[in-house]
C-alpha cells in the first residue's frame, strides 16, 4: 500500500510538470501543437527591409498568418506568406509592409481587393507596397527635401 | 569525477533498470521540492513584477512588463533558482545519505553481495534528477508568471491583455528550449556532484558533514558558472 501511494504521487507530480511544460509552450510561447492549416501565397516586393521570418500577417489588424520565408529572385524580394485556410484572398489584394508604432517591428498588412476571383494556393500577389523607409524620410526632412 | 559519471551511464545501459528506485527518488527529489518551488516561484515572480514595473514606468514602457518578466523567468531565473532550491533541499540530503552508507560500510556490503552500488544508488538519483528538475523548472516558471500577473494586474494596473499578449509576442519556442536544456543539464550536475561527494566521502561524521557542505557549495557555484556558459553558447 505504501509503495502504491508513492507511485500515485510521483505520477501526479510528473503529470503536473508536463502540464506546466505544455502550458508554457502553448500559452506563453507560440508553439503550435495542433497545427492550424495554412496555404501559401507569394508576394513580390521591391524591398523587404526589416521584415523577418515568422512575423505576423494581418488583415485590418487581425492576425491571419505569418511570413514563411524570404528569398531573392531576379533581384526582387519574394516573400512567401502562410495564410490560414479559412481566410480567402482576392487576386487584387494588396500586400504592404508596415511598422508597429514608430520604431516597432515590421509586419505584413493585407488589404482585401474587390475582385471576384480568389487567389489559389501558391499564386502570387502582384500589388505590393514596400516599407516606408523612416531613415530616408528623416533624412529628407533634415536636409530640406520635403516640399511644402 | 568524469570517470564516475561515465561508469554510471555505462551501467545505466544494462538491465535490471530498478524502476521502483527511480520512482522513489523522483518522489524524493521532485515531489517533496514542489512546495518550495511553488513558494519561491510565486514570490520571485511577484517581486520581479514590482521591481520591473518601477524601472519601466520611468520610461513609460510598463506595457513590456509581461515580456520582461516571462523572458527572465523562462531563460534564467526558472532554471537557476529551481536548481539551487533542489541543491539545498535534495542535493545535500543525497550526499549525506550516500555518505553515511559509505562510512557504515553499506556500500561495501552491496559490493560483497555482488550488487552493483552504481546501479542501486547512483543511477536512480541521476535519472530522477534529469527527469524531475525540468518539470520543477516548468512549475516554477508557470507559477512565477501567474505571481507576476497578480502583482502586475492587481497592484500596478497593467491590463491583463497587455500582460499575456506581450508575453506571447516576445517569447519564442527557442527561449523555452534554452530553459529546458539548462534545467536538464542542471539536473545532471546536481545529482552527479551530490552522488560523487557522498560516494567518496571522508571518514567519520566529520567526513560526511564536510562532503555535504562541499556538495552544496560546489553544485551551487557550478550551476551559476555553467549557466553563464550555456547562455553565451545558446543565445548566439
Amino acid at each position: 500500500m505504501k509503495k502504491f501511494d508513492v507511485e500515485i504521487i510521483v505520477g501526479i507530480f510528473v503529470f503536473c510538470g508536463l502540464l506546466c511544460l505544455a502550458y508554457m509552450s502553448v500559452r506563453l510561447g507560440k508553439v503550435n501543437l495542433l497545427g492550424d492549416h495554412y496555404y501559401s501565397v507569394n508576394a513580390v516586393f521591391s524591398s523587404v527591409k526589416g521584415l523577418k521570418k515568422d512575423t505576423v500577417v494581418e488583415i485590418s489588424g487581425v492576425e491571419v498568418g505569418k511570413v514563411d520565408n524570404i528569398k531573392l529572385i531576379d533581384y526582387q524580394a519574394v516573400v512567401s506568406l502562410l495564410i490560414r485556410d479559412d481566410i480567402k484572398l482576392q487576386e487584387d489584394a494588396i500586400a504592404s509592409i508596415r511598422t508597429k508604432g514608430l520604431l516597432g517591428e515590421k509586419y505584413v498588412e493585407i488589404t482585401p481587393g474587390g475582385s471576384d476571383t480568389l487567389i489559389n494556393p501558391g499564386d502570387s500577389l502582384h500589388q505590393t507596397e514596400p516599407p516606408i523607409d523612416i531613415e530616408k524620410l528623416i533624412g529628407n526632412f533634415v536636409f530640406g527635401k520635403v516640399k511644402e | 569525477m568524469v570517470c564516475f559519471l561515465a561508469t554510471a551511464f555505462f551501467w545505466a545501459v544494462f538491465p535490471p533498470y530498478l524502476l521502483r528506485r527511480i520512482v522513489k527518488q523522483i518522489n524524493f527529489i521532485g515531489v517533496k521540492t514542489t512546495l518550495v518551488i511553488v513558494l519561491t516561484g510565486t514570490f520571485t515572480g511577484m517581486v520581479l513584477a514590482l521591481q520591473t514595473y518601477y524601472a519601466l514606468v520611468k520610461f513609460g514602457a510598463e506595457t513590456s512588463l509581461g515580456p520582461v518578466l516571462a523572458l527572465s523567468l523562462i531563460r534564467e531565473l526558472g532554471p537557476v533558482l529551481s536548481a539551487l532550491m533542489v541543491t539545498g533541499r535534495a542535493g545535500s540530503a543525497l550526499t549525506a545519505e550516500i555518505g553515511i552508507m559509505r562510512i557504515s560500510e553499506q556500500i561495501d556490503a552491496l559490493d560483497a553481495m555482488a550488487l552493483n552500488p552504481y546501479k542501486y544508488l547512483v543511477i536512480p538519483n541521476l535519472l530522477a534528477g534529469i527527469i524531475s528538475i525540468p518539470l520543477l523548472n516548468a512549475i516554477f516558471v508557470v507559477v512565477g508568471v501567474w505571481g507576476g500577473y497578480a502583482v502586475a494586474v492587481g497592484l500596478t494596473g497593467v491590463s491583463s491583455g497587455t500582460y499575456f499578449g506581450g508575453i506571447r509576442d516576445f517569447v519564442s519556442a527557442k527561449d523555452i528550449l534554452v530553459g529546458l536544456y539548462k534545467s536538464l543539464s542542471f539536473g545532471m550536475l546536481i545529482t552527479w556532484i551530490s552522488c560523487y561527494k557522498g560516494y567518496f566521502t571522508g571518514y567519520g561524521a566529520e567526513g560526511v558533514s564536510k562532503a555535504t557542505t562541499q556538495a552544496v557549495v560546489l553544485s551551487s557555484v557550478t550551476i551559476l558558472i555553467w549557466d553563464y556558459f550555456m547562455t553565451s553558447i545558446l543565445l548566439t
